[in-house]
């Protein structure tokens, strides 16, 4: 099978231009990241059926002459797919600025508090640890030192630990 | 051949129904009797289905009457049939909970009307991924799947459902982009998608290129899959959506993932170079999975986690790829879907009672509803595997095999295997204590009352609640139409145990299938291989 060189550098260029917004915080970017892709993809299929021949229209064209319909079929199905998708994330992308004022994707809540928990958790055990104050390098700043000094109380540190 | 017949139904039934419940929209009632019917009506044929398979092999219909290497074709063997009704049955108890729960929470005539719709593409899509016979109809049922999977995690549009939806419909996107893909590298090497045909076609390439296609097809299946490297999306997203959502979400999304790597695993790629990393990613999918469970407070939370751990079991029979493994595996799966699905349907009437899911707020509920706590009960020691229940059953089994393999990797996945489950029993204690067994102090009462106002149904709006704790005067009943549906798939997983013998019989002939490979290949293509 020969494959077309021009094709084949769309495809890469599609690809690494997609990856990228894809990569991004804005939901703006990952839809045009996923257009960007999705069009690479379909580009692959029509790599992937060959060289080009004629229409594939029996009757008109000699059989050996024609060019691969089926990944022009699978190229439609896929490009209707992406149409959808597209519409529902750009909705998505528009709701999430309608309720944040913009259409970051967000970290999540929960990881977010148990991440604090744990840091709160590292704090505490090492007053327990120091009760004369040495502190490890994570609690070595000032606030630390200032919140270590009433009676090690782990909920003493709660607003510093919630700086971070 | 007569019940070639019934096998697009499952397709094509329930999206007729979506359009007429679409049409319908206006009559919560009609909505309600349409989708009710067309969802019992597919149980009863993925029934004769799995009959008919199991009886007379595969049930192969050719649509549109091309054959197969050139046109669509679906194939219901007995791996397909078991899990089509597996997931219709509870397709049918989610829907039949969210009725009652939307009359709740609503009154009578104020249903959300694309709700039922997209239930039933969300059904289709699934039985037409089990049921697909090349790969590119696979990514059809899975974007069929997926994208109605979008709309019922972001329904009602709050800030925090899209939030979770989001991150879901990005990592749904990116893993759908490696599957087509993967799709079109797979066309340009073999020159077909139909799986029986690439069956034959991908042994005659060169090893590298199989390899290259083999992890593509994984690793798109993985994310779907939520197999551990790839799960993180999974427990942000699940939560947020309403009960019975998350409950069908968990239940089948995921499982289709995992029948997809069950067949793509078997049928394509028999002697995989791959089975000791899919080993390592099934020991890290369990372990990790349920450290996070254990760390969790919110219930949904606790058991999101719990489902990325057991899919690790499963991952764990497909990847010994010996009969007795894959038996395993399949019996896992089923008992999974069910509990599962019982589970999150009962974090819901737990969120209803209680006003809240959060293990610090909930307290003496096995007082308050003696049945709730019963149904908690079952389907948690279930999951856990003590003894009796099918949970056990499965795990056994799948250590069996393990043992049976007898690689030093296999008895470190069989240890994996014994903690993860020791684990899950003592998070689903933890939270059985928390939550039912513990009495609740009067400063946790007070904050239920606050936390019952905060509870969101299916719009995303707060439900009333009117301090039922609080005052103890049940002003929130258990609806015999929530704990219904909860307590019939307790039945089945119940039921599970009981016909254990019989539906291991099954699954060790499904696997015996899959392992030989010619009796779906010759269905397929009676003439063999062109």
């Amino acid at each position: 099978m020969s494959a077309n060189l021009v094709l084949v550098v769309v495809v890469g260029v599609l690809f690494a231009a997609g990856v990228y917004l894809l990569l991004e915080r804005s939901l703006t970017r990952v839809l045009v990241g996923v257009i960007l892709i999705g069009n690479g993809v379909n580009t692959l299929f029509l790599v992937a059926s060959g060289p080009a021949g004629r229409a594939p229209i029996v009757g008109l064209n000699d059989v050996d002459d024609m060019s691969d319909p089926l990944p022009q079929a699978l190229v439609l199905t896929a490009i209707v797919i992406t149409l959808g998708v597209t519409a529902f994330l750009l909705a998505m992308a528009y709701r999430a600025w309608q309720l944040n004022g913009n259409d970051e994707v967000q970290d999540d809540v929960e990881d977010a508090a148990i991440r604090r928990r744990a840091e709160l958790d590292e704090v505490s055990s090492s007053y327990d640890d120091s009760a004369g104050g040495t502190m490890d390098e994570e609690g070595a700043d000032e606030p630390a030192a200032v919140a270590s000094s009433p009676d090690g109380d782990p909920a003493a540190v709660g607003p510093e630990g919630e700086q971070r | 051949m007569s019940a070639s017949v019934l096998v697009p139904l499952p397709v094509i039934l329930p999206l007729f129904g979506a359009g007429l419940a679409l049409a319908l929209g206006r009559s919560a009632r009609a909505q309600r009797v349409v989708s009710v019917v067309v969802l019992a009506l597919m149980v009863a044929i993925a029934a004769v289905l799995l009959v008919r398979a199991d009886a007379d092999g595969p049930q192969v219909m050719h649509v549109g009457g091309w054959e197969a290497p050139l046109g669509i074709s679906l194939v219901a063997d007995r791996l397909s049939a078991l899990m089509l009704l597996v997931s219709a049955i509870v397709a049918l108890c989610v829907l039949v909970y969210s009725l009652s729960q939307g009359l709740v929470e609503y009154g009578p005539d104020t249903p959300l009307s694309i709700y039922h719709p997209t239930f039933l593409i969300l059904v289709a899509g699934v039985a037409n991924a089990f049921l697909s016979g090349d790969l590119f109809n696979l990514y059809v049922g899975f974007e069929i799947l997926l994208a109605a999977s979008y709309v019922l995690l972001t329904l009602g549009g709050t800030a925090d459902r899209i939030r979770a939806g989001s991150t879901y419909v990005v990592v749904s996107l990116a893993s759908s982009i490696v599957f087509l893909t993967a799709l079109a590298l797979v066309y340009a090497a073999t020159g077909t998608v139909s799986m029986a045909q690439l069956a034959g076609r991908l042994d005659e390439l060169p090893d590298g290129v199989a390899l290259l296609l083999q992890l593509m097809l994984l690793t798109a299946f993985a994310i779907k899959a939520a197999v551990f490297p790839l799960s993180a999306w999974l427990p942000d997203s699940y939560p947020t959506a309403p009960a019975p959502v998350t409950a069908v979400f968990a239940g089948l999304l995921t499982k289709v993932g995992v029948y997809a790597i069950i067949r793509t695993q078997t049928l394509l790629f028999p002697d995989s170079p791959l089975s000791d990393a899919l080993l390592w990613a099934a020991l890290l999918t369990m372990v990790i999975g349920i450290l996070g469970a254990v760390a969790q407070d919110d219930l949904k939370r606790m058991l999101s986690f719990t489902l990325v751990s057991h899919i690790g079991y499963m991952v764990f029979g497909v990847a010994l790829a010996t009969d007795d493994g894959l038996s395993g595996a399949i019996y896992y799966v089923v008992h999974h879907i069910v509990i599962q699905t019982n589970l999150f349907l009962v974090a819901g009437l737990i969120e209803r009672r209680g006003g809240s899911t959060s293990l610090e707020r909930l307290g003496g509920l096995a007082r308050l509803s003696p049945v709730l706590a019963l149904l908690f009960f079952v389907p948690a020691m279930n999951l856990a595997g003590i003894p009796p229940f099918s949970g056990f059953l499965g795990k056994l089994g799948l250590m069996q095999a393990g043992v049976d393999d007898g690689s030093w990797l296999a008895y470190v996945l069989v240890a994996g295997s014994v903690v993860t489950s020791l684990l899950t029993l003592y998070a689903m204690a933890k939270a059985w204590n928390r939550a039912f067994w513990q009495p609740p102090s009067s400063e946790e009462l007070s904050s239920e009352a606050e936390a019952a106002g905060a509870t969101t149904d299916l719009h995303g709006k707060p439900v009333r609640t009117d301090g039922a704790v609080l005052t103890g005067k049940a002003a929130v009943v258990m609806r015999a139409g929530m704990a219904g549906p909860a307590a019939a798939l307790l039945a089945v997983g119940v039921a599970l145990t009981v016909f254990a013998g019989p539906l291991f019989g099954l699954t060790d002939r499904a696997a015996a299938d899959l392992r030989e490979r010619t009796p779906y290949i010759e269905a397929v293509l009676p003439g063999g291989a062109p």
